[in-house]
């Protein structure tokens, strides 16, 4: 299983045992995985393996039926919408599938929102911020004026990661941060995405499914497989897992042991 | 023999709904509410809430005020004609005006207006994860973008309601003086002379718990809309549809409170 960087101060965050189902879809049936100090860890695994949830699960954006989620060393799991749950979201930062940004906002407001309705800054001093994170991830300060609808995909991602290290975050979670984006945009963006948690300092959790992403981003990768981790190890010994599940998904090759569910419409 | 069972179990089933989506519309409320009260307080959002519903909402409210109190006072005097009680039509005009078209009208324009947009903006922040977006940036959703809303709603529907009511008892009295030759200075001296304070303050009650009730239902039908952009549309049916049922619901209660003997 999972083990974590060795550090003295344990793992950013510990997942044991967390299930969640939605009705009778049983989604998390025991997950387990750790991620340690300035580690970066890629979860990867089909559509539908559980990716999101466990990540939603640790962000209390769902709650797990079962299990512990630890984060820096304090249990999460259970922890609902209060003043508790935002101080330890003060701790992360996300970079949304879409980037997920306000649209009633101008591109500098999006960045600086943390900032300025989380810590109560004010504008002018959160401005100066935002265009400073908005310059690490190369975005111009002519771009702080405009609105989210006016960028491209692209654009918007890294608005997205602006925002994402705005409040220099302990832990900073990416969800499919590659999703519908060409192959030049992408490495741009993971190329990004390793300089700014760098730069920060801080751990990262990702999930993908894109294995270029994943091989580009992570010190470690996870496998998630029907509710579980089923094989998790550095990114330079993927090739070798010796997991047939894993090298079916890694070489995407039709034939394997994980079967896709096709529904008749 | 099993067609009654199914038949009870159906009723029974859409009863249980209607208890559970009721449970879960007032502890909404309720969330919505307590956050009005409770700090950090957005000033900024609250006072564009404030311009969205009452400037905005101004034109509508309005012309409908105003063509209403003129087919108000048009159909009252054709009908009392015809028992010589032409007189009367002042003082229909004002406290109909007042009373019942000037809340009922103004909550049913602002339901359509600012319900369906409501539950549209918080539908597509939901579906397209910007409301989650929200809590990960130690941002409380309810307080962000219900609270805003609730309070904008029941604040600012009174001026709008006393906007229509104006405008409409101005738009009976054209339609009087200057169409079915009434005298000015007796139509304005009826029009005060049986007017009540009570009459504009129960309208003015009501303005304010149809405020409130289209931005709860713009905002409950929003923040839990599903579907992608089906979903957005049903919430925004939804919203301008219950929030139009409880209006008329709620203007029957209220006026029960006040003028039952």
């Amino acid at each position: 299983m999972a083990d974590a960087k060795k550090t003295n101060k344990g793992p950013k965050i510990q997942l044991r045992d967390v299930h969640k189902a939605f009705g009778a879809k049983q989604v998390l049936r025991g997950v387990n995985l750790d991620v340690g100090e300035a580690e970066s860890v890629v979860i990867i695994g089909g559509s539908g393996t559980g990716k999101s949830v466990t990540l939603k699960c640790i962000l209390g954006l769902l709650q797990a039926d079962k299990g512990s989620i630890k984060v820096a060393g304090e249990e999460v799991a259970g922890l609902e919408s209060g003043p508790d749950r935002d101080r330890l979201n003060a701790k992360f930062g996300m970079l949304f599938q879409h980037a997920a940004l306000f649209d009633s906002l101008r591109v500098w407001e999006n960045v600086a929102f943390s900032l300025t309705a989380g810590h109560g800054m004010g504008r002018d001093q959160a401005r100066e911020i935002a265009m400073k994170k908005m310059a690490l991830v190369g975005l111009s300060s002519k771009v702080g004026d405009l609105y989210p609808a006016e960028l491209s995909s692209g654009m918007q991602k890294r608005v997205g990661l602006a925002r994402a290290i705005a409040p220099d975050p302990e832990i900073i979670f990416f969800d499919e941060p590659t999703t519908g984006l060409d192959p030049i945009m992408s490495d741009v963006i993971n190329e990004l995405i390793v300089t700014c948690v760098k730069e920060v300092g801080c751990s990262a959790l990702s999930i993908t499914h894109d294995m270029v992403s994943a091989r580009r981003i992570g010190d470690r990768i996870a496998m998630l497989y029907q509710g579980k981790i089923i094989w998790a190890g550095p990114v330079n010994q993927i090739d070798r897992s010796g997991n047939e599940y894993v090298d079916q998904f890694i070489n995407g090759r039709a034939e394997g042991p994980i079967e896709m569910l096709v529904r008749a419409l | 023999m099993n067609h009654p069972i199914e038949f009870v179990a159906l009723i029974g089933r859409a009863f249980l709904g209607f208890l559970a989506t009721a449970g879960r519309l007032v502890l909404f409320a309720l969330e919505g509410t307590t956050h009005i009260f409770r700090p950090p307080f957005y000033f900024r959002l609250i006072r564009r809430q404030m311009v969205d519903i009452g400037y905005y909402s101004m034109p509508v409210v309005g012309m409908t005020g105003l063509f209403a109190g003129m087919v108000l006072a048009l159909q009252s005097y054709t009908g009392f004609a015809r028992f010589s009680a032409e007189g009367a039509v002042a003082t229909v005009v004002v406290l109909s005006m007042t009373r019942e078209l000037g809340p009922v009208l103004a909550g049913l324009m602002v339901a359509g207006r600012i319900g369906a947009s409501m539950a549209a903006e918080i539908g597509t922040m939901r579906v397209t994860e910007q409301i989650d977006a929200l809590t990960t940036l130690s941002t409380n959703p309810f307080k962000y973008l219900i609270a805003p809303r609730l309070l904008a709603g029941f604040t600012m529907l009174p001026f709008l309601v006393l906007t229509a009511d104006i405008i409409g008892i101005f738009g009976g009295y054209v339609v009087s003086v200057y169409k079915l030759d009434f005298n000015a200075a007796n139509y304005l001296k009826r029009s005060w002379e049986f007017l009540e304070f009570l009459d504009v303050f129960s309208g003015l009650v009501k303005a304010s718990v149809f405020g409130f009730l289209v931005a709860l239902m713009g905002c409950y039908h929003g923040f839990n809309s599903k579907r992608g952009a089906q979903g957005v549309g049903a919430a925004t049916t939804n919203a301008v549809v219950s929030a139009s049922i409880l209006i008329l619901i709620f203007n029957y209660i209220i006026t029960e409170l006040f003028f039952s003997k």
